[in-house]
């Protein structure tokens, strides 16, 4: 008997082991994996974060890309958001800056948070951004509007098959996060 | 097998409505969850029957749109979760002890406990139809942010709940594992276990390797929705991508653990009614073990419109592919042990070749589906419904049948109605086809799943469709009727009543005794 | 064995059902389509449906033989193999093969249908609750065409109350004109839950998913009408939220283009107009019923415990502020959406001042495009 009970407990701590394990290994397992292949591959466009500017960064005059901006409020979110302009062409090296607008069209201060997605995804690791307003919140009064500027350049590597990319960005309404640490949207 | 020794019975179950709620009794407990699981199956069922009867026509006749997803996302969680898992976790509890020959499951006390927190799950899970904004409505597999943002303020029990349901089947799990590790009799070796000994193996393991990740998942739920966190939420840095990877990495393993149990239990009733030895023993015991392998590299084939890139998507679909394999390797099997038999169709042999040619067709609707391009015109239609519900309705339920049926004299003592077992079977058989075969249609014809109303070229088959399922409905009150009869009386059951059975339960006296094998049967 | 007869009319029947299937209506297959994709996954579903089938017969034919001639009752005796590992080696191998003659095909559709090439037009497609808007992206975008396409079944259909048009449930007030022979680019995303936008006949199906733009092309080949709708359970009106093509020749198409840029530079210049209160009423109801009935129905009663009434409510018989604030703001986390980025200064006008007058209400308010300005401007 004693044999059978010290058995069951060897079986039982590996199985309570495995379930702990796999567990664990959703949040630093799979939730990782999916961030890093994510990163890796550009997949769902997320773009990074500051880029350094080497100061010998060749421009590839022979290539044109077209790079198309789109804005979207998400919903909660009320403000006026554009891109001043709806595409601009550009050679893969060379710095551009391109303006957002955003106004503040209620009656109450409002923090947001612009995400950025990339089409095609293989072109996302190609786009980098030296300054974004997606790289933090915007806090805007009411009625105040702002110019927000995106600074960036295509990388000259950006596979030869692409010729065309849009660049969407996301507007949430972070207001409550910003305000009193709360969660989103809720 | 040589007659069992039973050992020296010195009580029997005590009396009283405590009995069920104190019992380590591998027996008793067998019977509290398959009692609980036939209750769950026919309150899943009434919430499919508010469905077909809303889509018996065009229109909103019934129900609105919001009680309507609250219908489909209960009707999904409580058949999944409180009728078929359950149900195979019973027939588990019940056979595997006597089937390895030991005397009851490796910890009985656990036994016990996994049982009654399913009741308390389920009523919390049922209760959120009274609450404030009403159940859960987001479907069963309930997606984020649907499910996060803008989730009833239900969804907290929702997550509760699961969290549950989820230890109820994790300590079950391991309970299985190490019964059958440890307990089986001298002379058991592994390649003397019967398949379904085998098959429910298998499936402990994934359940231990994939509740978690499910809890894993609510958990996270639970946090973006109450902890700040944005697991799910762009705008925190998260994904609603995410979420569904991690579902589904649980969730295709999920169907698997719903149907090897069938595979078990169709493993055991066709020889015997065949008359003749399972075909390919041991080849069947590897397929059993590469769909469970395969079943956790093909998540992704359902969020093939997700977004997800070329090389990804030709991945997942010859995963899924594959899985035909070892499958079809199973059905061959099955066809070649009733081929050059002796066969007789008594109703546990009935619901077992319906299951093989439903549940086949089930398959091949989920080859079809598996074709990534062609998936983007089935993707979220009723063709989806229809294949989930061919392998689950005519495949694990109809197992689950089988195996009551089959098993009934063995547990009561006394042969079951089999003119009213055969009517049940052929009522089942035609009610099925008659809900479901039209849902391919439809699905093929263009419409999505989950929508309370529908454009007007979709009506006839709906309409065919909800009568099936009104007569699906109802013969299961057949069922109930059969189940109960017997209890109550009937034709004596022998130790063996079916002439072509073989294992350890049919050395047992019917009804068998409240403990057997205290002393472990000799095995040759 | 069974008599020739029998085999002869088996493989006919089989034969003639399947020649059914393929060429059935609407009602029983998935169709075709107008695109060379569609087409290409038409093909595919057809050749895997019909390897189904004859693997299907032969197995279940097997079975079924079994079950005839080897019954006991028939006085069969059963024989004692129960293992053969060549036998298992080849049902291994024989499906195996099979498998991959099915996937050298998908693989090639696949592939079509991620190839990358250039495009002419890209409409931008965001999903709602419960409706799409579609922007047709220009380098300019003061020129650029944008709008809501809302269902524009009458609410009075669903509710039985009045007969069924031919299209219900699949109709909009706005479809999606696309250009013929063009290759459309299309870029998806959501305001706020995940939704699908799925067209049969052009076999593109792609999620809409708040936070990411996914991307989808096509290319027409036929004029006329391919109605569609949402592909994933995104709330109460999943299942009312349609999409409608309208493919048109490329002048057409180009024409309508430049019609609809007119009319949106007339529509903003209609805040200007000097409006009664029975026009604002009358457009007023148009308003609601497309964008306010489904939760608030159409007598104004909402729904207990789900949707306030606005008869008879403090909203609506309170200040026009709070109306307005409530309209255009919306109400975050809650279905009450802010109706003020989806809906023009009149519409919002226009609605607000029917809901103040409708049912009993009575207020004899009347709230005009210019006072929603205010209030924007003013807020």
């Amino acid at each position: 008997m004693n044999k059978t009970k010290r058995s069951h407990r060897s079986i039982v701590v590996k199985s309570v082991i495995i379930v702990f394990a796999m567990l664990a290994f959703v949040f630093v397992g799979l939730v990782p994996m999916y961030n890093l292949i994510c990163s890796w591959t550009g997949v769902t466009g997320r773009t990074g974060g500051p880029y350094d500017v080497s100061a010998n960064q060749v421009t590839d005059s022979t290539r044109t890309i077209q790079v198309q901006f789109l804005a979207n409020n998400n919903d909660g979110m009320t403000w006026e958001f554009y891109p001043e302009i709806r595409s601009i062409d550009v050679h893969p090296g060379e710095l551009q800056t391109v303006i957002f607008k955003a106004v503040n069209n209620t009656n109450r201060t409002m923090s947001a948070q612009a995400v950025p997605s990339v089409s095609p995804f293989q072109a996302t690791n190609y786009f980098h951004k030296t300054e974004c307003f997606c790289f933090q919140q915007q806090q805007l009064t009411a009625g105040e509007a702002v110019d927000m500027g995106l600074r960036f350049m295509i990388d000259p590597d950006l596979p030869r098959d692409i010729d065309t990319l849009t660049l969407s960005y996301t507007l949430f309404n972070v207001t409550q996060v910003a305000a009193t640490g709360e969660n989103y949207g809720q | 097998m040589t007659t069992a020794i039973q050992g020296h019975e010195s009580h029997g179950p005590a009396k009283g409505l405590t009995r069920w709620l104190y019992t380590t009794n591998h027996k008793d407990i067998g019977t509290l969850y398959l009692w609980f699981s036939l209750a769950m199956f026919f309150l899943g069922g009434i919430f499919a029957l508010v469905i077909r009867a809303e889509l018996f026509q065009p229109g909103l006749q019934l129900v609105q749109p919001e009680f309507f997803n609250q219908m489909t996302t209960m009707h999904g969680l409580i058949m999944v979760f409180g009728a078929v898992m359950p149900a195979f976790v019973g027939l588990a509890n019940w056979m595997l002890p006597i089937m390895v020959g030991a005397p009851d499951m490796a910890l009985p006390r656990m036994n016990n406990l996994s049982f009654w927190i399913l009741p308390f799950a389920f009523a919390m899970l049922t209760s959120t139809l009274f609450m404030d904004g009403g159940a859960p409505n987001f479907g069963w597999t309930f997606y984020a942010p649907l499910s996060t943002t803008y989730a009833p303020p239900s969804v907290t029990f929702f997550i509760f709940s699961v969290h549950i349901m989820g230890a109820s089947s994790i300590m079950g799990a391991i309970n299985i594992i190490a019964t059958i590790f440890n307990m089986r009799a001298p002379g058991m070796t592994w390649l003397k276990l019967p398949l379904f000994v085998w098959t429910w193996l298998i499936t402990s393991f994934l359940l231990i390797a994939v509740m978690p990740v499910l809890a894993g998942v609510v958990t996270m739920m639970l946090m973006d929705i109450h902890f700040g966190a944005s697991f799910f939420n762009a705008a925190g840095g998260g994904s609603p991508v995410l979420f569904q990877h991690v579902f589904w990495f649980f969730g295709h393993p999920e169907v698997y653990i719903m149907i090897l149990p069938a595979f078990g239990i169709v493993s055991a009733i066709i020889p015997t009614f065949s008359r003749k030895k399972l075909f390919g023993y041991v080849s069947m015991v590897y397929a059993t073990g590469s769909i469970a392998f395969l079943s956790f590299i093909v998540w992704a084939h359902h969020m093939f419109t997700v977004g997800i890139p070329l090389a990804g998507e030709l991945f997942f679909m010859y995963s899924t592919m594959l899985i035909a394999v070892p499958t079809g390797v199973k059905v061959f099997n099955w066809v070649a042990t009733m081929f050059r038999g002796s066969i007789t169709f008594e109703t546990p042999m009935l619901f077992s070749i319906a299951f093989v040619v439903l549940f086949t067709i089930g398959g091949f609707s989920g080859l079809m589906l598996a074709v990534a391009p062609a998936d983007f015109q089935y993707h979220d239609t009723y063709f989806v419904v229809a294949h989930f519900h061919y392998v689950l309705v005519p495949g694990a339920v109809f197992s689950i049948m089988a195996a009551v049926y089959y098993w009934l004299p063995k547990w009561t003592g006394n042969m079951y109605d089999e003119k009213l077992g055969k009517f049940h079977f052929w009522l089942s058989f035609i009610g099925v086809n008659v809900t479901f075969f039209p849902q391919h249609f439809i699905g093929l014809a263009g419409m999505p799943r989950r929508i309370p109303d529908y454009a007007l070229q979709f009506a006839d088959m709906n309409m065919v469709s909800s009568l099936g399922a009104f007569l699906f409905g109802a013969s299961q009150l057949v069922f109930l009727w059969v189940v109960i009869k017997t209890i109550r009386g009937g034709e004596k059951a022998p130790n063996k009543p079916w002439e072509g059975a073989e294992g350890l339960e049919w050395t047992l006296p019917s009804p068998t005794p409240y403990h057997t094998f205290s002393t472990p049967p000799k095995i040759d | 064995m069974l008599s020739n007869k029998f085999w002869r009319l088996f493989a006919v029947s089989i034969l003639w059902s399947i020649s059914y299937l393929a060429q059935a209506e609407w009602i029983f297959n998935m169709t075709p389509g107008v695109t060379e994709i569609s087409r290409s996954v038409y093909d595919l579903h057809m050749i895997i449906l019909i390897i189904c089938i004859v693997i299907a017969v032969i197995v279940f034919g097997v079975m079924f033989y079994a079950m005839l001639k080897h019954r006991k009752s028939q006085g069969a005796v059963a024989e004692n193999f129960h293992e053969n590992t060549m036998v298992e080696i080849i049902w291994t191998i024989i499906p195996f093969i099979i498998l991959i003659g099915m996937a050298i095909p998908a693989t090639k559709t696949l592939a079509e249908i991620y190839s990358k090439e250039p495009s002419d037009v890209t409409v931008e497609i965001v999903g709602y609750q419960w409706k799409w808007r579609y922007r047709y992206l220009d380098d300019d975008p003061e020129k650029e065409v944008s709008f809501f396409s809302n269902m524009s079944t009458d609410q009075k259909e669903i509710d039985n109350q009045s007969p069924k048009s031919e299209f219900y449930l699949l109709e909009v007030d706005e479809p999606l004109v696309l250009p013929t022979n063009t290759r459309v680019r299309f870029l998806i995303t959501a305001n706020d839950v995940i939704h699908s936008w799925w067209v049969p006949d052009l076999a593109v199906k792609k999620d809409a998913i708040p936070g990411i733009i996914n991307e989808a092309w096509t290319k027409i080949d036929i004029e006329g009408l391919y109605r569609g709708q949402c592909a994933e359970l995104c709330g109460q009106a999943h299942g009312f939220m349609p999409i409608v093509v309208d493919a048109r020749s490329p002048e057409n198409f180009q024409q309508w283009l430049a019609d609809k840029q007119q009319a949106s530079m007339a529509e903003a210049s209609l805040s200007d107009k000097t409006w009664t209160q029975a026009e604002l009423m009358a457009k007023g109801e148009t308003v609601y019923q497309t964008f306010c009935a489904a939760c608030h129905q159409i007598n104004g009663e909402g729904i207990q415990g789900a949707f306030p009434g606005l008869k008879g409510s403090k909203i609506a018989l309170g200040p026009v502020e709070n109306h307005l604030d409530m309209v255009i703001d919306g109400v975050t986390g809650t279905a009450m959406q802010a109706f003020g980025a989806q809906l023009s200064d009149t519409d919002i006008a226009a609605v607000i001042t029917y809901e103040r007058n409708a049912w009993g209400n009575d207020t004899g308010d009347m709230v005009t495009p210019q006072n929603v300005i205010e209030f924007k401007t003013g807020q």
